[in-house]
């Protein structure tokens, strides 16, 4: 299952290397990422593969929205169907 | 990859824009449950409900953690369930408590289709199945009924329009400030396949277990316009097509897949505006942000109707299976900028009235005083069920009598149905029309053969 994570909060040093410690952790594949500010605000978006993920997508959910309480910046895991429905015609 | 913005932009309509799947709604043709006795009925309606339905919560609660978005409500409509009573006068509650305990069981808002299709005329079974509908919904909790008492068709069923006037006060009297007739619905041109309550049921062409969704978001149409402060009428509209189509999509995504994991037949999607009661999720609002200073002043019928082609023009390009009600709901306890018009009186029933013309459904739970005559309701019904069937279009009047309330009061109902001031009714009678009975005739263009 391909999902897109994204990262949105103030910019601090290691945001990337958290978000993506945790992946690592979870055999979570990043196939693509972008990162930028965005109106002083850190952006982050992830295309990430699940495949081999040793987590369901629930429990990785549940663990990434914890890391981002945790340092401060909202991470929302989706599954991608909802921006292709949305933004492919 | 997908663009950042668009990622983003999807990600703030959840957020900030209220953007949900109003409903995921399983509709079960219960004309296999009919038994000997409606006790028997009534088991196997039971059992039914609950094999078919007892997943629709858990996909539900999946697909909106895998998707990101809201499903707000899960409900389950059935066949109207005077063709199950047909052989049980008098016993229409032994089935009525049936499907109010298989919604408990599986967990579900609630259960549509404690209905009856009466347009052209009534049988005594459907008669009496009427007469049950105040106990039934001051006895059950989740169970939500109509009647559909016109068509472009057959014209209006006066003697019908006649007896719901009766039955809406009997409800209301029979519950807490008048609750039980939220949960009903008098109705021009039902369609079979609407997910909304509280008028869902599933229709007589229906098959045996079908998955419909409705999908929302009055807060992303309303962002959307206010990004084009300055634009023409036309592009307002063009706007509003666009936004419509994005939502649209996603309700598509949701109704593939729901359908898919319930082993049930894919549906349609009512691409309807559904407001609630919370700031930034208003219908109102949206008439509102296109230069109207308060919803209900001269300008907002061709607001309204603006609005409603666009959400219906975006919609049908989303997806190939659209259907229900699909536009915009305009009921006026449960959308903050109605509820506030009608408390500073711009919003007025007559305006109401005049906007379900062009609308999606009708007169939606608007509170009228207690004391409101049994033939003032009727009188009401009847003029709604005329706009529908002279327009070819479905209406529908959902009232509440709030007993002991009068105008200048409020009413509060609480969670999705919301708040209301009693608005003032007519106070010269329609009584000596409603008394005599009998049928309007169906318009000339009803007649397309």
């Amino acid at each position: 299952m391909k999902c897109i994570l994204t990262v949105v909060g103030k910019d601090k040093p290691g945001i990337i290397s958290k978000v993506s410690g945790l992946l690592a952790d979870k055999n979570v594949n990043i196939e693509d990422i972008s990162q930028t500010i965005m109106q002083n605000t850190f952006t982050m978006i992830m295309l990430v593969n699940l495949a081999n993920a040793c987590v369901s997508m629930h429990e990785l959910s549940a663990k990434m929205t914890e890391l981002g309480s945790e340092i401060g910046v909202n991470i929302h895991l989706q599954h991608e169907g909802v921006f292709d429905a949305m933004h492919k015609v | 990859m997908i663009k950042t913005t668009e990622i983003l932009e999807t990600i703030n309509m959840v957020e900030k824009e209220h953007f949900d799947i109003r409903t995921i709604t399983m509709g079960l043709s219960l004309f296999g449950c009919i038994k000997d006795t409606a006790k028997s009925t009534a088991n196997a309606v039971y059992d039914l409900i609950c094999k078919r339905g007892e997943n629709i919560v858990k996909v539900a609660s999946d697909l909106s953690l895998e998707y990101g978005v809201p499903i707000v409500n899960k409900r389950v409509s059935v066949t109207p369930a005077s063709f199950l009573t047909a052989n049980f006068i008098g016993e229409e509650l032994t089935i009525a408590m049936a499907l109010d305990k298989a919604a408990k069981e599986i967990g579900v808002d609630f259960i549509g289709g404690y209905s009856a299709l009466v347009h052209k005329s009534m049988t005594e079974a459907e008669r009496s199945f009427i007469y049950s509908i105040p106990e039934v919904l001051s006895k059950t909790d989740r169970l939500c009924s109509s009647v559909n008492v016109g068509s472009t068709r057959a014209g209006i069923n006066m003697d019908a329009v006649k007896l719901l006037g009766e039955i809406i006060k009997k409800t209301a009297d029979r519950t807490v400030d008048g609750f039980g007739a939220a949960k009903f619905v008098a109705f021009c041109n039902a369609v079979e396949d609407n997910p909304f309550m509280a008028g869902a049921f599933h229709g007589v062409g229906e098959g045996d277990c079908v998955i419909n969704v409705g999908v929302s978001g009055p807060g992303v149409v309303q962002h959307a316009i206010k990004a084009i402060p300055d634009a023409s009428i036309t592009d307002l509209a063009e706007m509003i097509k666009r936004t419509a189509f994005k939502i649209t999509r996603v309700g598509n995504l949701v109704l593939s897949e729901a359908s898919k994991r319930l082993n049930a037949e894919r549906g349609i999607v009512d691409l309807s505006l559904a407001p609630t009661p919370v700031v930034g999720d208003s219908v109102a609002h949206i008439l509102e942000e296109m230069g109207l200073e308060e919803v209900g002043c001269h300008g907002t019928t061709a607001c309204l109707a603006l609005l409603n082609d666009a959400v219906k023009k975006g919609g049908v390009m989303a997806c190939s299976n659209v259907g229900g009600l699909s536009g915009a709901f305009i009921p006026v306890s449960e959308d903050i900028g109605m509820i506030n018009s009608a408390k500073s009186g711009t919003l007025t029933l007559s305006k109401l009235e005049a906007m379900t013309a062009v609308c999606s459904v009708g007169i939606d739970m608007v509170a009228v005083p207690g004391d409101t005559p049994a033939s003032t309701i009727s009188a009401l019904i009847a003029d709604e069920m005329a706009i529908g069937m002279v327009n070819n279009k479905t209406t529908a009047v959902r009232i509440i009598p709030v007993p002991n309330k009068s105008v200048g009061e409020y009413v509060e109902f609480g969670g999705l149905l919301g708040s209301a001031p009693i608005m003032p009714v007519m106070n010269k009678s329609a009584e000596k029309f409603i008394n005599r009975g009998g049928r309007i005739p169906a318009p000339i263009h009803g007649n397309k053969n």
